[in-house]
């Protein structure tokens, strides 16, 4: 078959599917990550034990999106993948690297209780190390790649900038609140308390950091100032930093208030979904921004139907035993449902 | 040294691959043993079955996490050292990495946390299905895995424009030439592998005279198993040879060394390929047996290196003794399993402490033979990623650099020569602890909550 016109068009599908993946990547590995880097600052073992306990059955289901991701992208979007991933080469082998340590220590720190000390290290040093590096993969992403045909050619440290340091920071902050958000659905008393405190600091910091980035996004690229700036969109745009300033004091309110256990999760989900939104807002419709649209990177219409085909009667499956094994281990943590 | 970014690609790629499907190779196995045990349990409620279950769980546990993190770092590699290979093959194999992440990934890592965590949460049917969805999870992986494998191998169903592969038939794509072969030798040579950590443990378990029931368990069975796997593994290895005669002529030159094309080859048992001279030294060899084994036939003509020319032709020495090395372990384990079933039979087997000690020293065999077979069919593809179609110089990624990859490279060796270690070393003290320590101090058990820290301290660890 040749690259003819499809059919069909299936990349708003793919788009749908692939942006769904990595938001629930993100959320889901994003509030473990954060639970991983507040590990760090808890100052008790028994407080520390749970922490890890209130993760532990479900980490490794939430870390199959990254490869979800990673496989998605190089299925529907090769040419985004061909592109992006050699263009961070660095971010993504660090991120790896971190991960892998992290992974690690959820068994060894049990398991080779010799060097306990050092695999919790690990695991907070492995979870902040893997947050900062997505940052940065993100902050280069919004950016752009120096390209010359279907390859990227730009220099292997492009990537280090101002902004994709901050990014990375602000990445760490996001996913900080996630985990203090988590903590304060699954823990009850001083933990929960704690976790509260520890979510307001992280609040300050992501509210912080979407305001540099919103402000900072539109100077990057003419584009993405009209996109949001230009009449009508500004006005059409404009509940978009309304409903996240509101989020936020919904955050700050549930943070503060004693009864409310599931708002503060839920309040960090909605201001990732809407920093989401917004980063979409200003990129699309391009996967390579600057260079190469959905439509242009997308793979052989062939290709997407094979994969979709499948999809469609898997993502729900899984959609629904994911929810399944979330509600086996539902309910305040206990110490004692950990690893064995 | 102008330090080429190309070699390092293919050695970190094989650094990274090599470390990773060690653990595949033992966790596949695992995975259907586990499930079986559970299902014994399941039917007929013999506490050593669930002793030996949560056993091998633990050490499934470890394992698993290490299978899945190095796991991780592979769909990276593709794009990180080896984009235009990505972009050049997406069409096709995108899609079988995608359903190997969606079918099998999820299954193993949705049901592990219940597998693990959750036996007093949940019936114990729900239960044997976790451990069946695991271990159905891990088969599948391999699946889409090979298949995409084999499809590197003996590419088929695509078209190739402009220097990039379109899909035209999936099934000829999935069930490309090689694959059903490939599938079979793999998948049994990982059943085999954990067939022989399981009979090493029960062999130590015997000889140091600790936990008599769950050995003989383990010891009866697995010899059982083996019996008929070893066997069906060299036949299935077999066949695979005829298959690569056909479809990759070129890899079964360098398998053998031959250099001339010829009918009634000899069978090299032992030699120094020297490329540069395209000719062996120290050769040992029997007349006529090569065609026989290859051809299966004493006047079938076998294929030499000179046939193609210099740059078209994989490394020799590699997969010569890879080769070699595999076949070997092949038959050290027939032999292991046929002394086994010679002492059972005369009733000497739980007595027999040299056979004991033989067995254990047996459980790295397994591993070597994948490593060695895999170093086979990988360094034998060469100098191609797409067998004849797209060559491994053409696969790297354009803006890396020698230096890059030489970082790159040396941060893996430096992660994994630690992580493995300590994997390997926690995995041996599991079994040390033996199966008894499973069942009662698990908190969980007991129906209460210990305190958090008795937890971590005691048994809960």
């Amino acid at each position: 078959m040749s690259p003819e016109v499809a059919p069909f068009d299936f990349v708003p599908i793919w788009t749908l599917i692939l942006g769904l993946g990595v938001f629930l990547y993100v959320l889901l590995d994003g509030f473990d990550l954060g639970v991983g880097m507040l590990y760090g600052f808890a100052p008790d073992a028994r407080w520390r034990a749970l922490m890890v306990n209130s993760i532990a059955p479900i980490w490794d289901g939430n870390e199959t999106w990254l490869v979800l991701g990673g496989v998605g992208l190089l299925a529907a979007f090769p040419l985004a993948f061909a592109i992006i991933i050699p263009a961070v080469y660095f971010p993504i082998l660090v991120m790896l690297l971190a991960l892998i340590f992290r992974g690690l220590s959820f068994e060894f720190r049990f398991k080779d209780a010799a060097h306990r000390t050092f695999w919790d290290h690990a695991f907070t040093a492995g979870s902040a190390v893997a947050t900062f590096a997505q940052g940065v993969v993100l902050g280069a992403f919004i950016q752009g790649f120096e390209t010359d045909g279907r390859q990227f050619t730009g220099g292997t440290f492009d990537w280090v900038t101002p902004f994709a340091i901050v990014t990375g920071v602000a990445l760490m902050a996001g996913y900080a609140l996630l985990g203090a958000g988590w903590l304060i659905l699954k823990t009850e008393g001083d933990l929960q308390a704690w976790s509260r405190r520890r979510g307001r600091a992280c609040l300050i910091g992501v509210v912080a950091a979407i305001g540099v980035i919103s402000l900072w996004t539109p100077l990057i690229g003419r584009e993405i100032a009209e996109r949001w700036l230009a009449w009508p969109n500004i006005a059409i745009l404009s509940p978009v930093p309304a409903i996240t300033a509101l989020l936020a004091l919904w955050a700050w309110r549930a943070l503060r208030d004693q009864r409310s256990e599931a708002a503060p999760f839920l309040a960090g989900l909605g201001l990732f979904a809407m920093a989401y939104l917004g980063i979409a807002i200003s990129l699309w419709p391009m996967i390579v921004p600057h260079h190469f649209t959905l439509w242009q990177a997308a793979s052989a219409p062939s290709t997407q139907a094979f994969l979709l085909v499948g999809t469609l009667v898997l993502l729900p499956v899984i959609l629904l035993y994911t929810a399944w094994s979330y509600w086996v281990f539902r309910g305040k943590v206990r110490a004692d449902i950990g690893y064995h | 040294m102008e330090l080429d970014p190309l070699v390092l690609s293919r050695l970190q790629f094989a650094w990274v691959i090599a470390w990773h499907i060690l653990l595949p190779a033992f966790t596949v196995g695992l995975a259907s043993y586990i499930a079986a045990l559970e299902g014994l349990h399941l039917l007929t409620r013999r506490a050593v079955y669930q002793r030996l279950s949560m056993f091998w769980l633990r050490i499934f546990a470890v394992s698993f996490g290490m299978g899945v993190v190095t796991g991780v770092v592979m769909p990276f590699q593709l794009g990180t050292n080896w984009s235009r290979y990505a972009d050049a093959t997406a069409n096709v194999l995108g899609p079988l990495f995608a359903y190997e992440a969606l079918t099998a990934f999820f299954l193993e890592a949705a049901f592990l946390g219940v597998l693990l965590f959750g036996r007093k949460l949940v019936p114990s049917w729900a239960h044997f299905v976790a451990a069946l969805m695991v271990a159905g999870g891990t088969l599948f992986s391999s699946f889409w895995i090979l298949a995409a494998n084999s499809w590197m191998q003996t590419p088929a169903g695509h078209a190739l424009i402009d220097g990039r592969f379109f899909p035209t038939s999936w099934t000829e794509i999935i069930f490309n030439p090689s694959f059903p072969y490939r599938l079979a030798h793999t998948v049994v040579a990982f059943y085999v592998t954990t067939g022989f950590v399981v009979l090493g443990v029960a062999a130590g378990m015997v000889r140091r005279g600790r936990f008599w029931e769950e050995a003989r368990v383990m010891l009866g069975a697995t010899l059982s198993f083996l019996a008929v796997m070893v066997p069906l593994q060299i036949v299935l290895g077999d066949l695979h040879g005829l298959n690569t005669r056909e479809h990759q002529p070129a890899k079964l030159a360098a398998i053998e060394a031959h250099w001339e094309t010829a009918a009634r080859v000899p069978l090299v048992l032992f030699a120094w390929p020297d490329e540069a001279a395209e000719r062996n030294r120290a050769v040992l060899e029997v007349p006529l047996l090569g065609s026989l084994v290859l051809a299966h036939d004493v006047d079938g003509v076998v294929r030499g290196l000179k046939d193609w020319p210099a740059d078209q032709r994989p490394p020799v020495a590699l997969p010569f003794f890879a080769f070699r090395i595999m076949v070997g372990i092949g038959l050290v384990m027939l032999a292991l399993v046929t002394i086994g079933w010679w002492l059972r039979l005369r009733r000497r087997l739980f007595d027999s402490a040299w056979y004991l000690r033989l067995c254990e020293l047996g459980m790295p065999l397994g591993f070597i033979a994948v490593i060695a077979g895999w170093t086979v069919t990988e360094v034998g593809r060469q100098p191609w990623t797409v067998y004849g179609l797209l060559r491994t110089a053409a696969s790297t990624s354009p803006s890396l650099s020698g230096a890059d990859v030489l970082i790159s490279l040396l941060a893996y060796m430096a992660v994994y020569l630690i992580v493995y270690p300590i994997g390997i070393a926690v995995m041996v003290r599991l079994v040390r602890r033996g199966p008894h320590d499973a069942g009662a101090p698990d908190p969980i058990e007991s129906g209460r909550p210990d305190l958090p820290v008795r937890a971590l301290q005691g048994g809960g660890t």
